[in-house]
């Protein structure tokens, strides 16, 4: 269980999140969703007490992170930016945090072997690609048997087969009663991991809800109608609230209708129809429109955001 | 790879998490002291500073014994039997320096200080460790260098009995064994500043200004001023303590070294405050 509330964080001018309050429950996985720089990584650091908020709290299995006298035991994370020593073995640098808690070699052997670097574990880590970096965090982030585990975008870098590893890893974790909390810039990775969603934008939350009442309130419903009298077609079914746009000659595409409606009208007037498919906006669209603002004022901004964080370390 | 099958029920299948697992600080410092090994620049280094300690000593004692007996009586006035032991202190204190600073800055480049804070979150416990393990680990090293500079040089030196000290005769031990705790706590001060710097490069010019640069610059100050200054700079009150003789313008030996552990406490305490204060 993860608990935010009020939690606010500025660099300098900037204000990276922006009165955060929410709730990450066990036995689901949350996703996290935001576009880049919207104050996912800063979220995550403020929960593992590597920042300090600028006001507001966060608490993990009811205790500020630092409080736990075994902090990997509530909480394994795998953040975003690299962490790890270039110059130190796979095995040592697991080994190291390990000893931190007193866990001993065999556990720490065993996840190296689970994660699938056991062929690797002795070379030093600047050798290995994104993927295997990836790997290796998450094993890191098993190291305690966490309550809760916490992963900055997991999939970044890893091939098919690791992408598909890590989705019924996460599942299966939120099985086990952890609770499970993965970022993301992607929304078509989370609709297959997530079963809970909480979307950010510029360090605000924009939505808070399981992922199919997610789907249903983003998606924008569209039929798609192709018709040999388009211009006629348009014509019958034009009225505030109702959108036609044009694909190509012939073909239509109607929002604010049910696919039901369109094909009554159209039999009412007599115009024929070649094609009705009810089309379900994709969670890609969904999102973008969720968060098109917020994009938007990123990349204007990313230049004086970059500015102001530069001034204030 | 076995990478396919539910991530719950391969994990129950793990050793288990220990029943008695927390942080404590003894743990933290066997954590330290594998990264401290782990790394190649921590070999590379002692071995540094080994070889600077014991070679430049040898080189400086043959040197020394070959040109001797063409030395004017006041050149031979001039040479301290005790510098020459402890030339390589001047050089193997670089090495010892920059490995303190690596201790830690090279965490912060690598960004491996967030694992290292994820893990202990109260943090302190961390720069404990650190600067008592490789504060350890600078000592065991450090000592047996300058011993053995110490008998290499005076073998070498061992034709002109007027060069000759021995171990056992007033203030030499002090001063062999005080070059020893020198170098440590030179490693320590670095341990110290590199944590209040986490840059690489800014915390090795700051040491390097701090015991190279600055101590020469105090010249251009008024003389009043330098005198009075001088001695307490970190180099000159630390190695007060490996020198056997004193004048008016240095300190009393273990006064001037513990002036020096005063400069290496207080860089490690703004290190603590700053450690604790600021965003990982």
């Amino acid at each position: 269980m993860i608990e935010a509330e009020d939690l606010t964080k500025r660099y300098g001018a900037k204000t990276a999140v922006d009165s955060v309050s929410f709730t990450v429950k066990p036995g689901v996985v949350t996703g996290f969703l935001g576009p880049n720089g919207a104050g996912k990584s800063t979220t995550i650091r403020l929960i593992l007490g590597l920042d300090a908020p600028s006001r507001g709290s966060v608490t993990v299995n009811g205790k500020p992170y630092r409080d736990h006298p075994a902090p990997l035991h509530e909480v394994g994370a795998l953040l975003e930016a690299r962490a790890v020593h270039t110059g130190r073995s796979a095995y040592n640098h697991l080994l190291a945090l390990a000893e931190t808690h007193g866990i001993g070699k065999q556990r720490v052997k065993e996840l190296i072997d689970l994660v699938g670097l056991r062929e690797v574990s002795r070379k030093r880590v600047g050798q290995f690609s994104l993927g295997m970096g990836q790997r290796l965090g998450i094993a890191a982030a098993l190291l305690g048997d966490p309550q809760a585990l916490i992963l900055d975008e997991p999939v970044n870098g890893l091939d098919p087969e690791g992408v598909h590893w890590i989705r019924n890893l996460l599942k299966g974790l939120a099985a086990d009663g952890r609770t499970v909390f993965v970022s993301s810039h992607l929304m078509s990775e989370m609709a297959l991991t997530a079963t809970h969603l909480i979307v950010i934008g510029r360090g605000r939350i924009i939505a808070d809800m399981p992922m199919d009442q997610f789907i249903r309130a983003a998606s924008k419903r569209v039929v798609r109608v192709r018709s040999p009298e388009g211009a006629q077609l348009r014509e019958a079914l034009l009225a505030p609230e109702i959108e036609v746009i044009d694909i190509e000659p012939g073909l239509l595409e109607v929002s604010g209708l049910t696919a039901a409606q369109i094909g009554t009208a159209a039999a009412e007037r007599g115009i024929v129809l070649h094609e009705l498919t009810p089309k379900e906006a994709s969670l890609e669209e969904a999102f973008m429109e969720l968060t098109r603002e917020d994009v938007e004022f990123s990349a204007r901004n990313e230049q004086a955001e970059r500015d102001a964080l530069g001034a204030s370390r | 790879m076995s990478t396919d099958a539910a991530g719950g029920t391969q994990l129950a299948q793990l050793s288990a998490f220990p029943a008695n697992g927390r942080v404590t600080q003894v743990r933290v410092a066997r954590s330290e002291w594998r990264k401290l090994w782990s790394v190649r620049s921590t070999r590379y280094s002692l071995l540094a500073l080994i070889a600077l300690t014991i070679g430049i000593a040898a080189i400086a004692a043959a040197v020394v014994a070959a040109r001797y007996p063409q030395m004017s009586p006041r050149a031979r006035a001039n040479i301290d039997p005790m510098k020459v032991t402890l030339a390589g202190v001047q050089l193997g204190q670089l090495a010892i320096g920059v490995l303190g600073v690596l201790v830690i800055t090279a965490e912060y480049s690598t960004g491996m200080i967030r694992a290292s804070l994820g893990a202990v979150p109260k943090r302190l416990p961390v720069l404990w460790a650190k600067a008592g393990v490789f504060g350890l680990v600078a000592l065991v090293v450090s000592i047996p260098s300058v011993v053995i500079a110490f008998f290499l040089a005076q073998s070498l030196l061992s034709s002109h009995p007027q060069l000759h000290l021995a171990f056992g005769a007033p203030g030499v031990a002090r001063a062999v064994i005080g070059a020893g705790l020198y170098l440590t706590v030179v490693g320590l001060m670095s341990v110290g500043i590199g944590t209040i710097l986490r840059s690489t490069a800014g915390a090795i010019a700051t040491f390097v200004a701090l015991m190279f640069v600055i101590p020469p610059l105090m010249n251009i100050l008024p003389t009043s001023w330098n005198d009075t200054a001088s001695p307490y700079l970190p180099s000159n009150a630390g190695q007060a303590v490996m020198s056997l003789t004193h004048g008016a313008n240095t300190l009393a030996p273990w006064t001037g070294f513990g002036v020096f552990c005063a400069w290496a406490a207080a860089a490690l305490a703004i290190g603590a405050v700053v450690l604790i204060r600021r965003d990982a």
